[in-house]
């Protein structure tokens, strides 16, 4: 019993990491139509600079500085997709595709940088664990679900109360009249990505602390097992896809905790079992769990 | 009329690519061969994506079932069948698997659809690394040359000399990759003109429209994605033949964003601009990687110390090509070439009297085949 408590718990962690990506992945989709592939390296960038940094400001002001820097490349790179102009529907398509093109640009040159090293990030708890009853878990992982919680309520309060949320939700809904109201899209659309890229380098922290070994070249591709959280919710719903993120976690945790029971599925299948719950979802709700249906009127 | 034309103009292309054999190398025959199998990958993804309006992240996997397929159907472990069946096989099975893929395909829209194959690439490439006794797992396993009639397409078997130049597997396959390549060609274009291709057309540009018309839009849905897995099948039994030998590693994510990159510098809806975008990406890291040594500012392979090499520079330059022509072209390498040759005036004066004012060319939006 203890072992599923600790899977529970890891997969709890796990889900609420992926929760800031996939908070990100939505909050941009919502503003911009665009499905954003560069957010793994978006994700790389944040880590990188807290472990460069680390030594000198200290762990807190380090990843504050790669908040704040990630959070600006974001802004830029929405700033470079709308040189593509915005004007045809098809273009969310196209911006999709060039995010691509400045992940590969990223991601090279960052691998390239990090080479084969593990870096890393200074962060306080290293690998102490706490003892809750017959539980022990890292320090870290409760970390990931405080912070978690604060920053995705905080981020939910945030479209819910403030001019921005209400701009982003009217944009969200139709474009052409939420301009017509007096929404300027373009700052909507650039608040969103910054604030993607600041949960995004967040959630680098958490992805390099113990027990991960630290951050790698490769940490970034952990975004990609964000991608099911965020259809499974329903790509254009920040509750589903928090909902997804938990759901994703879990089923990584639950299925690799138990391995052993699970062996005609082959070794290391907990790291592909999201996306077979996500096919598994998609099949009975095409939409996702929260998407709308949406009715078209001719 | 324009078709007479424009075979006329195509037929020193073929005469040119068919000569190639004898003037250059096996390194840029192998450039070429790869660049074909490309191609049919790339015209199949732009199918699903360009005409039917589906975003696919799946092609990785669809073309290690067709690498994969060959290998097994042709091989040892394997029932051993013959080779030229066995591929026939193994670009139905492609299409199978796209078919069992289908209930999603057809009901998933567009970007859910691309997230939704990103599934197939990484429950496949697990596959691939679990199932030992088919696909020799991490290793991977080597594949069987292709056979016809007798003639193999090997540096032996017959051994053959023509006009002095001798003919290895490199310039076997060249051949055979033309021939495939052609195929797929014809094919493509046919269905793109034809009634299939304007129901997907009509799908992608209103899916209500289209239903209303009578488009059965889950099945040409399903259908598209069927027929762009089949081409991903060939393009990857190719390759592996190619290769010689195929290991799970190579079919990732990494690949399938490959064939979207293809697809959209090339130009989306095109079988032309499928063709350039292929050839363009996966050239351009063989030729860096192969003249890193007269590159300023590239280290040559292997020297440490964080300086940019060949393979660096290439996926720089790949990931700001993509940016740039989508930025600057967003309809890629095919509209940009339409664009120039509007510009040309002499060919503008001629077409004009052919053409109805109300097909003048200067609508870059639609995406005529």
């Amino acid at each position: 019993m203890t072992g599923f408590l600790d899977h529970l718990l890891n997969g709890l962690a796990l889900g609420a990491v992926y929760a800031l990506v996939a908070l990100g992945f939505v909050v941009i989709f919502k503003a911009s139509g665009v499905l954003n592939f560069a957010h793994g390296s978006l994700l790389l960038l944040g880590g990188y600079l807290t472990a460069v940094l680390h030594d000198d400001l200290g762990f807190v002001g380090a990843l504050a500085a790669a908040v704040v820097v990630t959070a600006l490349v974001a802004g830029a790179m929405d700033r470079l997709l709308l040189r593509g102009g915005d004007r045809d529907p098809r273009a969310a398509h196209v911006q999709t595709i060039v995010t691509i093109g400045v992940d590969i640009v990223l991601v090279t040159d960052l691998a390239r940088r990090i080479g084969g090293d593990l870096l890393t990030t200074g962060d306080p708890w290293g690998d102490s664990v706490t003892r809750l009853g017959s539980v022990t878990v890292a320090d870290s992982r409760l970390a990931a679900i405080a912070v978690s919680a604060v920053v995705i309520g905080a981020v939910f309060a945030l479209f819910r109360y403030t001019a921005w949320g209400l701009s982003l939700r009217a944009a969200s809904e139709d474009l052409e009249a939420a301009a017509l109201m007096g929404v300027r899209l373009t700052r909507v659309r650039m608040l969103a990505w910054c604030l993607a890229g600041a949960l995004a380098a967040l959630a680098a922290v958490f992805l390099a602390a113990f027990p991960a070994p630290g951050l790698e070249r490769t940490t970034g591709q952990i975004a990609l097992k964000a991608f099911p959280a965020a259809i499974l919710g329903g790509m254009a719903s920040p509750p589903g896809a928090l909902a997804g993120s938990l759901l994703i976690g879990l089923t990584e945790a639950l299925v690799a905790g138990y391995q052993s029971e699970l062996h005609v599925l082959g070794e290391g299948f907990g790291d592909v079992a999201p996306y077979a719950v996500m096919v598994l979802v998609l099949l009975v709700r095409p939409t996702g769990l929260f998407g709308a249906k949406g009715a078209v009127r001719v | 009329m324009s078709d007479l034309l424009k075979r006329g103009r195509l037929l020193p292309l073929v005469l040119l690519l068919a000569a190639l054999p004898f003037y250059v190398d096996a390194f840029w025959l192998r450039i070429g061969l790869f660049a074909m199998a490309a191609a049919i990958g790339a015209v199949g993804l732009g199918l699903l994506a360009g005409t039917a309006g589906q975003l696919s992240l799946g092609h990785a996997f669809f073309l290690a079932v067709g690498a994969y397929g060959y290998a097994w159907l042709a091989g040892e472990p394997g029932p051993g069948l013959p080779p030229a069946l066995a591929l026939v096989l193994a670009v139905l099975l492609a299409g199978a698997a796209g078919g069992l893929f289908s209930p999603l395909a057809g009901r998933v829209k567009g970007i859910y659809l691309g997230v939704a194959t990103l599934a197939l690439v990484f429950l496949g490439h697990h596959v691939l690394l679990t199932a030992d006794s088919v696909t020799g797992g991490f290793n991977g396993r080597s594949v069987p040359p292709l056979t016809l009639g007798g003639f193999t397409f090997a540096d032996t078997d017959p051994e053959l000399v023509v006009l002095g130049v001798p003919f290895g597997a490199e310039e076997r396959l060249w051949y055979l990759g033309l021939a495939l390549f052609a195929l797929t060609w014809v094919t493509a274009r046919g269905i793109l003109r034809g009634r299939p291709g304007r129901a997907l057309v009509a799908v992608r540009d209103s899916e209500t429209a289209a239903a209303v018309m009578g488009v059965d839009v889950a099945r040409y849905r399903s259908a598209a994605f069927v027929v762009s897995s089949m081409y991903a099948g060939l393009a990857g039994a190719l390759l592996a033949l190619g290769f010689r030998r195929i290991v799970p590693d190579y079919f990732g994510l990494a690949l399938s964003v490959d064939y979207l990159a293809m697809i959209v510098i090339g130009g989306l809806g095109s079988v032309a601009g499928a063709t350039a975008g292929a050839v363009f990406v996966t050239a351009l890291p063989l030729l860096m990687t192969r003249y890193a040594d007269h590159l300023p500012l590239v280290a040559a392979p292997g020297s440490t110390g964080g300086a940019v090499g060949p393979t660096e520079a290439a996926r720089y330059l790949y990931g700001a090509a993509i940016v740039l022509i989508l930025l600057y072209a967003p309809d890629g390498l095919h509209g940009l070439a339409r664009r120039l040759r509007a510009r040309v005036p002499g060919r503008r004066a001629k077409a004009a009297p052919a053409t109805a004012p109300t097909a003048a060319p200067a609508r870059p939006k639609e995406h005529t085949p």
